[in-house]
């Protein structure tokens, strides 16, 4: 078994006597991305600042290459990159806020130049390199702030939100260029965020955190797939989230290969990348297995089996099995009119436009 | 009217046919001011620091207090120092009492609130995470004060140009800890005191003029340091 890069055991911050965070055990293992999403307030700030050794927990430890964390922190530190929602940058250009980690660490000034430069290049600031970095727009600030944790090449690097603050367009540019990035690194990534897609986009796993605990961590598909309690199936939205690969593409249309089901996506992907397919539960219409209907609008018609049935206020939420594991939300009048029970067959019905493609690099 | 003109007169040449002891009163007051100046920055900015980075419990009463000490009496500092470097009195061992030491210790003790509380003020407006993101570089204890402080040069600056100010202007603690004793603790502000009061007001202008021309000099330097690298 892989050693964990980074770990916690046994961490408890406390503020005013109330718990903001507990985590008994935790571990990143080297190389993978760990993306963390929860609620605001959820003690997700926290978890960086204890994870970047910013913050010493009154209980608990911190383990780098499975061993604690003790004495001067400085040399810990300099192993790792803290990226920030704001980009709190230095009052100086753009090149030497990307090259300021590297010079506190004493790296000769040649050096320093072909790391800023490669980095700069990296995130498509080569251009901005003398401009003073407080006359930066809010994106290209951003960008500053990844490169000069990139710049340092760390072994750990620690996200805090950072994309909250950015409108959607550079938002969506910044995600892009940050996954490949961290393709070429092979850091160990901690990810923190409140946006489940920007989790599910880059996390090679997911962890949800609420009131200060861990609730869940696991592959992307499976946590979203089958939460694991009321609270986090409540934040995460109860969606179908299953890993898929674009077999073709069709004006617009992609066809999708989904644990060997065929499903159909109007969603804007490159033919054989892997994706992640989503579907909200309310999205999808059952009907009898039997029952042939005539040609329909709804491009996918998948046969499923029900694997349980939970009841969620007026309405059901009706787990099935259809090769995948897929979720449908029906009224309470449908499942008395259907029948339903465990082990009832069912052909579960959706629309091409329903589904949202989430493409994954191959990291 | 006259009696001015006489002054500036007087200072042009005091100044350029290099009056010994002239230059040697403002070349001590110089000295004794920047020192009184360097000291109240080393303590200024460490007490400035730990209240606005660590915000102890207690630190508005902190500042209250600094804030009143802005507008310490030098009489009072002058009584107080002169108490303690007296023969008889807690630092009395030390040989102080009318030394330039002793003026450097009375004037820092007016310049050190004066800095420290521009200082929490000056690191105050820094972003409250800057201090977290500089850490999180990789920065030694010392590395972060220097990054810290570069960030917030400009009002640190004006903090040190306010203490030096407070520092060089003072007179009444001069007088009291430094005795005015020609050639020796005779600064530009006692020796005004001194020809002034004499009727020697040519004398009074010139060294006027001199300590003038000195503070001028002396902020004109920090305030280029200060601007330099501004977008104008």
């Amino acid at each position: 078994m892989t050693q964990p890069k980074l770990g916690l055991r046994g961490v408890l911050v406390e503020r005013a006597g109330r718990g903001i965070l507990t985590v008994p055990e935790l571990d990143v293992l080297p190389g993978e991305v760990l993306a963390v999403v929860g609620p605001n307030g959820a003690g997700k700030s926290t978890l960086i600042h204890v994870l970047a050794l910013l913050e010493r927990p009154p209980a608990g430890e911190v383990l780098l290459d499975s061993r604690p964390v003790r004495g001067n922190l400085l040399p810990y530190r300099r192993r790792m990159a803290v990226v920030f929602q704001e980009p709190l940058l230095l009052d100086a250009t753009v090149e030497s806020n990307v090259g300021s980690g590297l010079a506190l660490r004493g790296v000769p000034r040649a050096e320093r130049e072909v790391r800023v430069r490669r980095w700069l290049e990296w995130f498509g600031i080569a251009e901005l390199a003398r401009r003073p970095a407080r006359a930066l727009s809010g994106g290209e600030a951003q960008r500053v702030s990844l490169a000069r944790a990139l710049a340092l090449e760390p072994d750990v690097l620690l996200l805090d939100e950072p994309f909250a603050a950015l409108d959607e367009p550079t938002r969506q540019a910044l995600i892009d260029d940050l996954d490949q990035a961290l393709g070429q690194t092979g850091a160990t990534v901690v990810f923190v965020t409140h946006e489940r897609a920007e989790a599910l986009r880059l996390g090679d796993r997911v962890a949800v955190i609420i009131g200060g605990r861990i609730r869940q961590v696991g592959p992307p598909s499976q946590v979203f797939a089958q939460p694991a309690d009321e609270e986090v199936a409540a934040f995460l939205g109860v969606e179908t989230i299953v890993p898929g690969r674009v077999r073709s593409l069709e004006r617009g249309l992609a066809v999708v290969e989904v644990a060997g089901c065929r499903v159909e996506a109007s969603s804007a992907v490159e033919a054989g990348g892997e994706v992640l397919v989503c579907l909200r539960p309310e999205d999808v219409v059952l009907s009898p297995a039997e029952d042939h209907p005539g040609p329909t609008s709804a491009r996918n018609r998948l046969p499923a089996v029900v694997q349980r049935i939970v009841n969620v206020g007026p309405q059901a939420r009706v787990e099935l099995d259809a090769g995948f594991p897929l979720v449908a939300l029906i009224t309470k009048q449908s499942l008395e009119e259907l029948s339903l029970d465990a082990g009832s067959r069912v052909a579960a019905s959706f629309k091409a436009t329903a589904v949202h493609l989430i493409p994954r690099h191959g990291r | 009217m006259d009696l001015i003109w006489d002054g500036i007169r007087e200072a042009f040449r005091l100044i350029f046919t290099g009056d010994t002891e002239v230059y040697e009163i403002a070349l001590l007051s110089l000295t004794v001011s920047a020192a009184a100046t360097g000291i109240a920055l080393v303590i200024g900015l460490s007490i400035a620091s730990f209240l606005a980075f660590r915000a102890p419990p207690g630190r508005t009463v902190a500042l209250s207090f600094l804030n009143s000490g802005m507008a310490l009496p030098p009489v009072v500092v002058g009584l107080v120092v002169a108490v303690m470097l007296w023969r008889t009195g807690p630092l009395g061992q030390l040989h102080l009492l009318y030394t330039p030491a002793a003026i450097v210790i009375a004037q820092a003790v007016i310049a050190t609130p004066v800095v420290t509380a521009l200082s929490v003020i000056a690191l105050q407006t820094l972003h409250p995470k800057l201090r977290l993101q500089v850490l999180a570089l990789g920065a030694s204890r010392w590395q972060m004060a220097w990054l810290l402080f570069r960030e917030a040069r400009l009002p640190l600056i004006a903090a040190a140009m306010a203490g030096f100010g407070a520092a060089i202007s003072e007179v009444g603690a001069s007088i009291m800890v430094g005795g005015n004793i020609k050639g020796s603790t005779r600064t530009l502000t006692t020796a005004t005191v001194l020809e002034t009061s004499q009727g020697e007001f040519e004398r009074a202008i010139a060294l006027s003029l001199i300590l003038l021309a000195l503070v001028y000099a002396v902020i004109l330097t920090l305030t280029v340091a200060q601007q330099r690298g501004r977008p104008s």
